[in-house]
């Protein structure tokens, strides 16, 4: 049973280009290992030195952010929607 | 002695010539020769650096004929750029359309409606890019109704810079500046004022300031190495070198520059400081300008800012 993670645009060029990926459920902090187990290059963009997501990293289960919920804790229902949102109202800048 | 501001016909006329102040307690283990001087962009009407290009191009808009009565002003900016056409389009009677993202935050897209802007709210997920796309079918579909200053590619914007910010850097630090440090957002700031700078002082340092990576909490810089579309006023000789700064070495620095300064700035204006910092470290004696962009007015919603981070310490 999976997941969809949703990723946003400064980080697809680390996730092979793709908009959403499929991993298998659990916590979020099991999907989110699952997905820089898939894609490594995004481990250094979303966890510090001390293998804690960095600060700013905005994570949502539906529409809720996780640091509302039980943060890594939180479950996620199979076929839910994970979405890891740009950290601010703004970020890359790419031709149409 | 003091003097008494002037009378002005327009709050357009503020626009400009802000306060250089000396960032003296930051760091306390900086040699008596080094000073680091930050300018308080958040002096303009508009409330941020932004100011100086988007009247800069709204002027060459009227002044070329672009920008006519009866047109509406719209651009695709999710900060302050935004609430500087908002402020500037109202003092000289243009109505403003901005296309941002859905997540900006609640103060901004107050700010912009309080001003009389239009808002369309773009998807979270592209960032700026859907705010852009936005823009450019708005335009495409009554190009006449429009007027699109694009800051991302208009030399008017980096010239503002050049013809107000660097000579006032100049001049408030008695030509004594030897180092002028500031982030990549568009550029317009750094090319701008590296230019006005070089020219007086050839030997002059200039460093760019960059996020460590694509994905970061500096609000109006960009990754320059991952961008598609790098903005086309943008030309990376002209920096000697880039400091590459952490968001959170950055929201550290909010925090810090409040307790030791009683500066309250917005994260962009940190990254600065941070990096004008790592600069002013490596020297014996030296200058080193930077320029705060904002004000942390508009962020006080910011988790950096909750009771729980400030009491504990806030990363000092």
């Amino acid at each position: 049973m999976a997941v969809t993670v949703t990723i946003p645009t400064a980080l697809r060029q680390y996730a092979a280009g793709q908009a959403a990926i499929s991993i298998a459920s659990g916590t979020i902090g099991e999907v989110l290992q699952g997905l820089v187990d898939a894609h490594p290059q995004l481990g250094r963009q979303l966890y510090n030195e001390q293998q804690q997501l960095r600060s700013f990293v905005n994570v949502y289960v539906g529409d809720e952010d996780i640091r509302y919920l039980q943060g890594l804790a939180t479950p996620v229902p199979d076929g839910e929607t994970v979405s890891i949102i740009p950290a601010i109202a703004g970020g890359v800048v790419r031709d149409a | 002695m003091t003097t008494m501001p002037d009378r002005r016909a327009s709050v357009v006329d503020l626009v400009g010539n802000t306060p250089l102040v000396r960032l003296a307690r930051i760091d306390p283990t900086l040699p008596m020769a080094v000073e680091v001087h930050a300018k308080l962009e958040w002096y303009n009407p508009g409330g941020s650096v932004k100011d100086r290009p988007a009247l800069a191009m709204l002027r060459d808009g009227i002044t070329r004929g672009q920008l006519r009565p009866g047109m509406r002003i719209i651009d695709a900016t999710s900060g302050n750029t935004g609430i500087a056409y908002a402020t500037l389009g109202a003092a000289l009677g243009y109505p403003v359309t901005l296309a941002l993202p859905a997540n900006a935050s609640p103060e901004r897209r107050r700010i912009l409606r309080a001003l009389g802007a239009e808002l369309i709210l773009t998807d979270p997920l592209a960032g700026t890019d859907g705010a852009i796309h936005a823009v450019r079918a708005i335009v495409a579909a009554a190009p006449d109704a429009y007027f699109y200053p694009d800051q991302y590619s208009n030399p008017a914007n980096p010239a503002a810079h050049e013809a107000t910010t660097g000579p006032e850097i100049w001049h408030q630090s008695d030509g004594r500046v030897t180092h002028f440090v500031a982030a990549l957002g568009t550029s317009g700031t750094f090319m701008g004022v590296g230019r006005a700078l070089r020219a007086r002082t050839p030997h002059i340092g200039l460093i760019a300031v960059q996020p460590d990576g694509p994905y970061h909490a500096l609000e109006g810089v960009k990754h320059m190495a991952s961008v598609e579309l790098v903005p086309s006023i943008y030309e990376p000789a002209l920096a000697d070198a880039i400091v590459e700064v952490t968001s959170e070495a950055a929201l550290a620095m909010v925090r810090q520059l409040a307790h030791r300064e009683g500066l309250m700035v917005g994260i962009s204006a940190a990254a600065n400081v941070v990096a004008a910092l790592h600069v002013a470290r490596r020297l014996t004696a030296g200058v080193v300008v930077t320029i705060l962009c904002d004000s942390a007015a508009k962020y006080l919603s910011d988790r950096v800012w909750d009771d729980a981070t400030v009491a504990a310490g806030g990363g000092i």
